[in-house]
């Protein structure tokens, strides 16, 4: 269903940044509409951090413009900024407080009005799982639930926009995809941009993906289309009774077969030609006894390479 | 906002223990003090009703040991002015309050009156102790009030150079050293001039405040603190929004 085009929340343009000699950001442009997950994809280095410090007013950036609902925010901070939420990489607590306090003073800083607060609070507690947390001190909670205070901290306001940086690093696989889905659901209403250097993140969460490297945007596009990019075509089977090796690079559509360990093969084959149902039913009719069949994972190291390859054989094309 | 900054610092304050550890210990010494100087003024009591015009209790009790709280300050405002900027910094906490729709003057300042309650609360025990004095006898009451707004005065000069110099760095022990220091350093200046008249002694905020520890009102001294406090905190929210530009 094709949704009307809801409004621009964010609007960077032509950033740049440098520290030093160095220059960090290169001419960064990105736009971010109402209820869209921007992901900001990028190795450590890259200059994603850089580039979330300065959409959100803590780093003024050498030149270029940032919009935050159409308020300028290099020219009236107060006022953008009252429409931003951030969770910088370490989240930042006051961890001598209660978790009440410290959201109370969050609010109130990010300009709720006093009689609102309590609401705001037992919303975003109740958002981020923090309902029984409400009176321990910061410093007593477990990295998962301060990372939820964090991003408790970043909501409170019901801000337009919500930058989140990194912020399933350092926790456990539970508490990633509570956070993930927290995430999509702050998605429906405000807009999300968030960054990490984990592909399987980008894809399970952002409707949309911008790649960083060196500084630069190399590749914006919807999660969607980038998955093809990951697209390896290819699997990895365990056969508890395996066959030769030989039996398997025969089947047809198989291209390529590599004997991982005794019992596990890395199989290749073309794109659109994929064998697995036959596969399959051989090792039903044979009695492999297939233990297991996981398709191969594209890493974001792969990505890169086949975008900046695309990119450089557009470019040759274009000459 | 700034109020609600200032509340924020007062409640870290007083959430961490050593806050009151120092808190206790400094209302011990204080107390002791004071009992020492009173029971120094009772022993020569007799001898000073044969004087003419004899020096009162408030002169004999008061003013010393307002000075030897504006001594004891130059050591107490580094220990908490360190933690200011330095320790948000260090603790990463500096991004919630630069991605919030608050002004460099708005942190500067929340943090600066926060720090001034604290420290009038710190001290609230010396007046307390002095005017307990009226229970048995008379107090000069315009010594009195001279020597509280030299303090209070000297406190906020001392807190506005800490509040700087913890803008500087994101480690709060070289905050405090250097605080120690320039504090120390101005000390020193004004007792290493031998000669009245000389100028270093001008530039010192403990030679400013011995006017309004003698009970002399000088607009000349007021106006050196209200000027070295504005020019620091000024410094300090201009050092903040260098913060942005230098990264």
């Amino acid at each position: 269903m094709q949704k009307t085009t809801p409004e621009i929340t964010l609007a960077a343009r032509n950033l740049k940044r440098r520290f030093g000699k160095h220059q960090v950001i290169h001419d960064v442009s990105l736009e971010l509409r109402r209820g869209e997950v921007l992901g900001l994809l990028g190795h450590n280095g890259a200059g994603k951090t850089t580039t979330l410090q300065m959409l959100t007013g803590c780093l003024l950036p050498d030149s270029g413009g940032i919009e935050v609902c159409g308020i300028d925010l290099l020219r009236r901070p107060a006022l953008a900024k009252a429409h931003l939420g951030y969770l910088p990489e370490t989240p930042p607590l006051y961890r001598e407080l209660s978790v009440n306090h410290f959201l109370t003073f969050a609010a109130r800083v990010r300009g709720v009005k006093t009689a609102d607060v309590p609401a705001a609070l037992a919303l975003s507690r109740q958002r981020c799982g923090l309902e029984a947390a409400g009176k321990k001190i910061i410093a007593t909670l477990s990295k998962g639930y301060q990372q939820r205070v964090g991003i408790a901290q970043a909501i409170i306001h019901q801000p337009a926009v919500i930058v989140l940086d990194e912020p399933t690093v350092g926790l456990d696989p539970a508490q990633i995809r509570d956070i993930r889905s927290l995430i999509r659901e702050l998605g429906n209403h405000s807009s999300v941009i968030l960054s990490t250097h984990l592909l399987g993140e980008v894809e399970s969460i952002c409707d949309r993906v911008e790649i960083m490297h060196h500084g630069r945007l190399i590749y914006g596009d919807t999660s969607a289309h980038m998955q093809e990019y990951g697209h390896v075509s290819g699997f990895i089977i365990s056969l508890r009774n395996p066959p030769d090796i030989s039996v398997l690079a025969g089947i047809a559509g198989v291209g390529n077969v590599e004997q991982i360990t005794p019992n596990r093969f890395r199989v290749l084959h073309a794109p659109d030609n994929n064998p697995s149902d036959a596969l399959l039913q051989l090792c039903a009719q044979q009695g492999w006894q297939l233990d297991q069949l996981t398709p191969l994972q594209a890493t974001l190291e792969d990505v890169f390479v086949r975008i900046t390859d695309a990119e450089s054989a557009a470019t040759g094309e274009a000459k | 906002m700034i109020r609600l900054l200032a509340m924020r610092e007062l409640r870290s304050l007083f959430a961490v223990p050593s806050t009151w550890f120092v808190f206790a210990v400094l209302q011990f010494i204080l107390a002791w003090f004071f009992l020492a100087r009173l029971e120094a003024f009772l022993e020569v009591q007799p001898q000073l009703a044969q004087l003419a015009n004899p020096p009162g209790v408030t002169s004999i009790i008061a003013a010393p040991m307002f000075s030897t709280v504006a001594l004891l300050l130059m050591m107490l405002v580094p220990v908490f002015t360190m933690r200011l900027i330095a320790e948000e910094r260090r603790n990463q906490t500096m991004a919630l309050l630069l991605s919030a729709p608050l002004r460099d003057r708005h942190i500067v300042l929340g943090k600066f009156f926060g720090l001034m309650v604290f420290l009038a609360l710190l001290l609230a025990g010396v007046p307390l102790m002095l005017y307990s004095l009226m229970l048995g006898t008379h107090i000069d009451q315009g010594l009195m009030l001279s020597n509280l707004l030299g303090l209070l005065l000297l406190a906020a000069s001392y807190v506005a150079l800490g509040l700087y110099i913890s803008a500087l760095t994101t480690q709060p022990l070289i905050a405090a050293i250097s605080t120690l220091a320039v504090l120390l350093g101005l000390w020193l200046i004004d007792i290493g001039a031998l000669a009245d008249n000389s100028p270093w002694h001008l530039l010192s905020p403990l030679h400013h405040f011995e006017n309004f520890n003698n009970g002399l009102l000088d607009s000349g001294d007021a106006a050196f603190f209200v000027l070295f406090t504005a020019a620091f905190l000024a410094l300090a929210m201009k050092r903040l929004h260098n913060n942005r530009i230098y990264g």
